[in-house]
């Protein structure tokens, strides 16, 4: 046997079995990356395309057809009119404005009640009436289960009789409403994680119950806080269902515009191809640079 | 859980005097007073009983605010240091208790009238008609039904979920580069990539999918069939959703015990031995999980149903939170649609508690 130098037949096997183990494995992975990339691509270059280019189906920019900024006019974002007055980019700023307003403010809220739930429940014994903790867990994240659209309605009577319909707070606290349940998933595995003793520790020191939370846990828990707060972004960030419904003209935000968008016949592909692209910008740069964190959140809960 | 005791144990000589917890319980009581009789003010005047009161129920939702804060200094004002402790969990509470049960109370309230917004009567209340019609209509089964096509979908994005887990698992190069741009999909609105797909990709005439499908020599048509629509729009849902059952996976493939996954090697088992053996059953409790909160989610399909077929060929790819949203768009036929709504609620918390009672017997664990 001459196993150093694997020449012989049996080495040859493994080697090749190797090789073709490999290829399989990147095959595999670079179809995939393609079959996620090539959307993106397609919407990315359409935005700079021409009608003629569309119909014919160039795909390469520079080489098959000549960029233009026709897609990004449209959208008064374009070098020539980056300047000037323009109406739809005022429009589209303010969407823009509402989508960013609303996402960040629904998961800061939701990551504030959450986290504070979340400890309370890893570290104390409650007792409301019957419910237990177990149960107050139960009911906190069996609001998971609810779908939005038995909420629509009452919320649509509701918000009218409050004037809060088409205003930015009243989105704002339903999308805090759906996104807890998943930030208290998240929260909850987080301090259970947290060793008590540290708090122990604090305790003795003299520091009350919330001092012990805000000073020493909260520190340790933040990682799991940005988690927590970058899936609610995205989940507030890409709700349709009760924007579609519960607003019209001043707290429209990015989806609805973009929806309302495609519904009419004979669109004009590049605008709409400019106006996804910025609509899905933000996250797929989010996505680039905290990726760890989107991650790290969606792992919490998956495995104890 | 912990069941008995806390497990951060705090030891406080609490010495309330009685004028305290006085002045704690008096507060909840005069803003409690305070927000009845601003309802009941405004629920006259809304009734045209009495000419003062307000424009809107606005100021109502003041005082309920101002009733939930006292409520929650109160907890501290009488109780001392247990209050604070309690204080952790109630406004969290209060939130959910005020923003889905009085809804849903409502909701149910509405699904017994005839309400259209349409009509200008109002809401008024007809019994089980809404029952009575949503037994004939023969829609809204065909979206429940289509609902359980689409759950069942979630059994193949499982099975392509593992599989690129797996190969993210495994010993390669790049490994961040390949992470990210599986995650991609799932940062993109569904909105978003029903045009990005649905309406430019899969366009007829020019898309370059229809492209390539001509190439191939066949006649491109997505949305013409039944079957082809409800797969076209699966494979959309699938698309975005994917990543995220696969970083579950991923993160349980890599909390798996090492040694255990070489044990089974240095006894011989090949790769795919020691997968069935040894890596699947490890990794049942994390596939479980994932499934079950990829079928909640599938639940609330809607975003891309909505945008891409509105439901069409003749329902045929309808969810039934897309039925509803065009039964209120459409119709405004309020009452019909929330009881349709409150159905498809009863029958998911049903579908729901039973899978889970049905996992944690299999897997002999509670859930």
């Amino acid at each position: 046997m001459n196993a150093i130098f694997k020449d012989d037949a049996v080495g040859r096997k493994i080697q090749v079995k190797w090789w073709s183990s490999r290829v399989a494995i990147y095959g595999a992975l670079i179809l995939w990356a393609l079959i996620c990339l090539f959307p993106i691509y397609w919407t990315l270059t359409t935005s700079f395309k021409l009608a003629p280019d569309v119909m014919r189906g160039n795909m390469i920019p520079f080489v098959d057809y000549t960029p233009k900024w026709k897609g990004w006019e449209s959208l008064g974002l374009s070098p020539r009119l980056i300047g000037e007055v323009s109406t739809v980019r005022e429009e589209f700023l303010k969407r823009f404005w509402n989508s960013t307003v609303v996402a960040i403010s629904a998961s800061t809220l939701a990551v504030m009640l959450g986290s504070l739930a979340a400890y309370g429940l890893s570290r104390f014994n409650y007792r409301f009436g019957f419910m237990r903790n177990s149960d107050i867990s139960f009911f906190f994240l069996s609001q998971m289960i609810l779908p939005p659209v038995v909420l629509a309605l009452p919320f649509l009577v509701l918000y009218k009789s409050l004037d809060l319909l088409d205003s930015r707070i009243g989105l704002i606290l339903l999308y805090t409403l759906m996104v807890l349940p998943i930030v208290i998933w998240i929260m909850r595995d987080q301090f259970q994680g947290i060793p008590v003793e540290l708090e122990e520790a604090a305790l003795v020191d003299g520091l009350g119950i919330w001092g012990a939370f805000l000073q020493i846990v909260l520190p340790i828990a933040l990682p799991g806080m940005v988690a927590a707060f970058i899936l609610s972004l995205v989940l507030c960030w890409n709700e349709y269902f009760f924007a579609a419904l519960l607003t019209s003209t001043d707290a429209k935000t990015l989806p609805v515009m973009v929806a309302s968008q495609t519904g009419s016949q004979g669109i004009n592909w590049w605008s709409m191809a400019a106006l996804s692209s910025a609509a899905i910008l933000p996250l797929v740069i989010v996505a680039i640079f905290l990726e760890k964190y989107i991650i790290k959140g969606m792992a919490a809960g998956a495995v104890k | 859980m912990n069941t008995e005791g806390d497990l951060l144990h705090t030891v406080t000589a609490d010495d309330i005097p009685e004028s305290r917890k006085l002045t704690g319980r008096a507060m909840v009581w005069v803003t409690a007073s305070f927000f009845l009789g601003l309802v009941s003010i405004q629920f006259a005047h809304e009734s045209g009983w009495t000419e003062a009161g307000f424009e809107n129920w606005r100021p109502v939702l003041l005082a309920y605010l101002l009733w939930a804060t006292a409520l929650c200094a109160a907890q501290v004002i009488v109780n001392g240091e247990k209050g604070k402790r309690t204080l952790f969990v109630l406004p969290a509470a209060l939130f959910v208790i005020s923003l889905v049960v009085f809804p849903l109370l409502f909701a149910l309230y509405i699904s017994f009238t005839d309400w259209n917004l349409a009509s200008l009567d109002g809401a008024q209340p007809n019994g089980w008609d809404n029952m009575r019609q949503m037994w004939r209509d023969a829609f809204y089964w065909n979206a429940l039904k289509n609902m359980a096509y689409y759950v069942a979908a979630v059994s193949v994005e499982y099975v392509i979920a593992f599989g690129l887990a797996l190969l993210l698992n495994a010993q390669i190069r790049a490994r961040k580069f390949f992470r990210v741009v599986f995650l991609l999909p799932l940062m993109l609105s569904p909105v978003a990539v029903s045009w990005m797909v649905g309406k430019s990709m899969l366009e007829v005439r020019f898309g370059p999918v229809s492209r390539l499908v001509r190439e191939m020599g066949f006649e491109p048509s997505f949305f013409g069939t039944p079957e082809m629509a409800r797969f076209m729009i699966m494979a959309m849902d699938a698309w975005t959703f994917i990543p995220f059952m696969m970083i579950m996976l991923l993160a349980g493939l890599q909390a798996l015990p090492r040694e255990v996954i070489e044990a089974s090697k240095v006894d011989g088992a090949s790769g795919w031995q020691s997968f069935k053996e040894v890596i699947f059953p490890l990794m049942l409790p994390v596939s479980v999980t994932a499934i079950v909160i990829r079928i909640i989610f599938k639940l609330k399909l809607a975003d891309i149903i909505i945008n891409v077929t509105s439901g069409g060929p003749g329902g045929a790819t309808d969810s039934v939170t897309s039925f509803i949203f065009r039964e209120y768009r459409d119709r405004s036929n309020v009452g019909y649609g929330t009881l349709l709504a409150m159905v498809y609620l009863v029958l998911i918390i049903i579908f729901i508690t039973a899978l889970l009672k049905l996992v944690s017997r299999w897997m002999e664990r509670p859930a």
